[in-house]
């Protein structure tokens, strides 16, 4: 299908398109990488009056170490992650998030902000973010706002986002030496979205977990951190029994609807199969490799 | 507000000056405005891959790009790789091994090999595969395709 009639404005600042926005308000939209957004508009599923163009503003470019943080310029590509030394250094779990993220020709077009903004549910970058407990930095002419991701995402498709404000950058924190990380998911096809996700990342002494954060995707109407199953696995060696303790909390804290793949109770038996996997590969995760 | 775009950009090698329409995506620019008819508008919504072609040096979807966006742009389609001559040997493997057969993938299939030969010296059969993932063909049931890549890898690394 075609998308409808629109304008469109590159914008040539970043106040620039503060003032567009602020001008048009909701009838226009933000254009990123526009991998979500034009398919979206392909199906007519909404009609704005302007896209504005963000894509070459070099204020949303970079990534850039921050004493205990790293912080990556919305317009950051999915390849940029995958390849950047400091985030395979400092924020390893994004970088294993890349390869699940669509194919090469999207991924060298989509943006870490545009993904955050578009907030779709199965998405991998969203979980990541609440499971790093990542900063998401949202400009307007008002001036910088400093959100957590766990307050971000707040339905489907909705973020805490104002209509005026676009997302400058993410920071996340840098990870130290006994934190672990891992992402896995379950699609149809490669690069498709997932079924199901999950993003887990610990503080590992040996077979232990401290401070786990189970994050979700794919199973609700936005990224969901499971508290029970992270209580659970909590300061525990993670045998068999604890991680049964998990699954079982999962019943709890995720109240899956059903899609297009599947009814509830495929949605619940996914999440336990990748909760048990998780844990089994962060416990595995090199050491040296991350150190 | 501008719904009609003017764009300077490099097709293969070629500067075009156009108007376009804000809404037009690069495939249908390029068939429809350009005469390029190489580059397929599959599903449009990204899935297929039937529009894969090369913006300023990397593979894009076509369907997911606005012309009004790419003033400025080089983009490089099946045309412009198959005169230069740059996936000759990728052309010759797809015949050989009957890796096309009603051809609609064929050029975002080409596109998308000659991306993964551009980065992996020796793709293993399960990297290729990986590479074309985001292709669909409905015809060959891709080990025909797979053979063709990976014969070109093999070939490239032997001559040097």
């Amino acid at each position: 299908m075609k998308a409808p009639p629109f304008g469109y404005v590159r914008a040539n600042s970043m106040d620039h398109a503060f003032r567009l926005l602020a001008e048009y308000g909701e009838g226009s939209k933000v254009l990123a990488g526009g991998q979500s957004l034009l398919a979206t508009l392909a199906f007519r599923l909404s009609e704005p009056s302007l896209l504005i163009d963000i894509s070459r503003l070099s204020e949303l470019a970079g990534i850039t170490r921050q004493d205990d943080f790293v912080r990556v310029g919305a317009g950051t590509t999915h390849t940029m992650l995958g390849r950047d030394s400091l985030i395979q250094a400092h924020v390893p779990l994004l970088n294993d998030a890349v390869p699940y993220i669509a194919h090469t020709a999207i991924r060298n077009r989509g943006t870490i902000g545009g993904a955050l903004a578009f907030a779709d549910p199965a998405a991998e970058l969203p979980a990541c973010c609440v499971a790093l407990d990542a900063t998401i930095i949202a400009g307007s002419s008002r001036g910088e706002r400093r959100i957590r991701a766990s307050a971000f995402f707040v339905g489907l498709f909705v973020t805490a986002l104002e209509p005026d404000e676009i997302i400058i950058a993410v920071e996340f924190p840098v990870v130290r030496t006994d934190e672990r990380s891992v992402l896995m998911e379950i699609a149809r096809r490669s690069g498709d979205y997932a079924m199901a996700g999950v993003a887990l990342w610990a503080r590992v002494d040996g077979l232990v977990l401290h401070a786990p954060r189970v994050v979700f995707f794919g199973v609700d109407d936005r990224p969901v951190l499971a508290s029970g199953a992270g209580t659970a696995l909590d300061g525990k060696r993670a045998d068999a029994a604890t991680v049964e303790l998990a699954q079982t909390a999962l019943d709890r804290d995720l109240d899956p609807p059903g899609d297009q793949h599947g009814g509830p109770a495929l949605k619940r038996q996914l999440a336990r199969t990748l909760l048990a996997r998780a844990v089994a590969q962060i416990l595995t995760q090199d050491k040296v490799a991350r150190a | 507000m501008n719904t009609a775009i003017d764009i300077a950009l490099t097709v293969n090698g070629e500067t075009v000056a156009r108007r376009v329409e804000a809404r037009t995506h690069l495939i249908d620019f390029l068939r429809l405005d350009l005469g390029l008819m190489g580059s397929h508008a599959g599903c449009e919504h990204g899935v297929c891959g039937a529009c894969t072609l090369r913006v300023d040096g990397v593979i894009v979807r076509g369907c997911l790009v606005l012309a009004a966006s790419l003033d400025g742009a080089v983009v490089e389609t099946i045309e412009g790789v198959s005169d230069s001559g740059e996936i000759r040997d990728l052309q010759d493997a797809f015949v050989a091994r009957n890796a096309a057969q009603c051809g609609f993938c064929t050029p975002g299939m080409l596109m998308a090999a000659a991306d993964l030969l551009a980065h992996a010296r020796k793709p293993k059969r399960d990297e290729i595969r990986e590479a074309i993932s985001g292709n669909y063909c409905r015809c060959t049931g891709y080990q025909a395709i797979v053979d063709a890549v990976e014969a070109v890898a093999k070939a490239r690394v032997f001559r040097g």
